[in-house]
């Protein structure tokens, strides 16, 4: 019967919206409430301070290497590329412009996704899952403000912070294998990067992005720590969609974000 | 003059998306007594448990704690009166990143503004009482579960509460650690001078210390008394339970169709 198997397509495709609004509509709630309930986070600096060790901190050191090799690789290629019109002088522009704009933040956001997303949604998951949140209610603490909104502050703080160490580790890279192994002049390399970068365009553009990738993937680690089910393929899962959805929403986010800062540059 | 009854229940219901949990339930709890709510797995003793606390809403009927309506508090009411309650989870729940002395400070620390020194010898107290002073360094991770067990029962005695709830306090504990953790529930519901509720399906511990017995099954009472009515009880559902048998009015089988069914035998003939 095929106008039954169109009704049980609309049914589902209906149903996967609503499903999709309802979870949408949720998570902007828990987000309200996850603002709302901020006031602690920075009247015990003490409980953002740790988690800014445990999401920042402990990143520091696959952020650091990342950023390192993925500069290196830029020197490499940018020189393949600016020696064929003459222009290898102007590698440390290249290299720069592409940390500080793009690969700084949105790499940074992607390995932060991966190594303290992941954990957040995880340790939050499991909380759940061996009734530690159900406990805090029962004592009359609230878990948002107790759990949640240290651990989101901590990452909308670290995440600039990672992306601008990423950034300044990948330009060495880029000085590594562009001055010193290949031999492109030092002065040029250095005083084409300043010419070029604009504190403005540039620098601030790159920290702002970085900042709204930082919410975007720690308010997704959250909720869906908060929201898995309380069992081992809930968690499970509940990790796998939060670097899905963060790599996601960092990279449509990143697209939205440029065409706002760089359109006519 | 405070009610004799700490909590009361009053035709109770509580349905969860169309499928009826708990039909009817009338509770009285008095004050100073330790009453046990057993039945089988999944007859609605914790969700009853759960209603008691706050953390469920009832669908009709009533809870009163300390004669106030649970299911109509708003969340500060129900945080101020869940300061006045201590659960102890199945497993425990201790936050498995702090020690055991910050497990059983936290309290202290998020609802009161005792200074440091004052806040140790509380906690040194509390873990005294279940004798694991000397474990006031560990991690939840070092811990037996008999072990765990009693720090979150210190835990949750922390501010002294007037109820405390216990959420299968027996499961999974070698013969020693159920001895002392039954011991310790009844001693300290008399030291605090505290009301106690167990829900739990442990009948041979709960018996021994329990004042009072609700018998739950199917979502309703379907017996109560004291320890010695429940072990001398003719109810069909209660004798099956207290004597441990196979069958009886709880079947062995999961409803199903006929076996011959799921065999093919009926197919495999006609073939």
């Amino acid at each position: 019967m095929p106008h039954r198997k169109v009704g049980f397509g609309l049914r589902s495709i209906g149903g996967a919206v609503v499903d999709g609004v309802w979870r949408l509509g949720y998570a902007s709630r828990f987000f309200l409430m996850t603002l709302i309930s901020s006031g602690a986070s920075f009247r015990r600096i003490h409980l953002t301070i740790r988690e800014i060790y445990f999401t920042g901190v402990m990143s520091l050191i696959i952020i650091l290497v990342s950023g390192l090799f993925v500069g290196m690789v830029l020197g490499l290629q940018g020189y393949e590329t600016l020696q064929k019109y003459g222009s290898e002088s102007a590698l440390g522009s290249l290299v720069a412009l592409s940390l500080v704009r793009e690969l700084g933040p949105v790499l940074a956001a992607l390995l932060f996704a991966s190594r303290a997303g992941s954990a957040i949604t995880a340790e939050i998951g499991l909380m759940k899952a061996t009734e530690q949140i159900a406990a805090m209610e029962m004592m009359a603490v609230d878990p948002i403000s107790r759990v949640v909104a240290p651990r989101f502050w901590a990452g909308v703080i670290s995440m600039p912070l990672l992306a601008a160490m990423f950034s300044a580790v990948g330009v060495f890279g880029g000085y590594l294998v562009g001055v010193v192994l290949i031999g492109v002049d030092e002065g040029s390399f250095w005083s084409q990067m300043q010419a070029a970068v604009d504190f403005r365009q540039d620098i601030v553009n790159g920290v702002i992005k970085s900042v709204v990738f930082g919410i975007a993937v720690t308010a997704i680690a959250l909720f869906e720590g908060y929201d898995a089910p309380p069992t081992a393929e809930g968690v499970s899962h509940a990790t796998t969609r939060t670097v899905v959805t963060s790599a996601l929403a960092v990279l449509g986010l990143d697209f939205i974000l440029t065409v706002f800062m760089f359109r006519g540059v | 003059m405070p009610a004799e009854n700490l909590v009361e229940i009053s035709d109770l219901n509580f349905t969860y998306g169309k499928r009826p949990i708990l039909k009817g339930i009338n509770m009285k709890i008095p004050r100073g007594k330790l009453v046990a709510i057993m039945g089988l797995s999944g007859c609605g003793k914790t969700t009853t448990l759960r209603l008691i606390g706050g953390a469920l809403k009832p669908t009709t009927g009533s809870v009163k704690v300390a004669g106030k309506e649970v299911g109509g508090m708003d969340p500060e009411d129900l945080y101020k009166m869940r300061r006045k309650m201590g659960m102890l989870f199945q497993f425990g729940a201790l936050f498995t990143d702090l020690s055991v002395y910050e497990n059983v400070a936290f309290q202290m620390r998020e609802h009161t503004d005792l200074p440091e020194t004052v806040i140790r010898d509380l906690v040194m107290m509390k873990l005294h009482a279940v004798g694991l002073r000397g474990a006031h360094k560990l991690m939840p991770s070092e811990l037996s579960g008999g072990m765990a067990r009693r720090v979150a029962l210190a835990r949750a005695i922390a501010l002294d509460p007037m109820l405390m709830m216990y959420d299968e306090p027996f499961a999974g504990l070698d013969p020693i650690s159920l001895s002392v953790i039954g011991n310790l529930i009844r001693h300290l519901n008399d030291a605090l001078g505290a009301t106690s509720i167990i829900v739990t399906h442990d009948i041979q511990e709960s018996l021994k210390i329990v004042d009072y017995v609700y018998f739950m099954a199917e979502g309703v009472v379907v017996a109560e008394g004291s320890a010695e009515d429940i072990k001398a009880s003719k109810l069909p559902y209660v004798h099956q339970f207290v004597w441990g048998e196979i069958d009886g009015p709880v079947s062995f089988h999961y409803p199903s169709p006929p076996y011959r069914n799921d065999l093919l035998l009926e197919s495999a003939h006609a073939a």
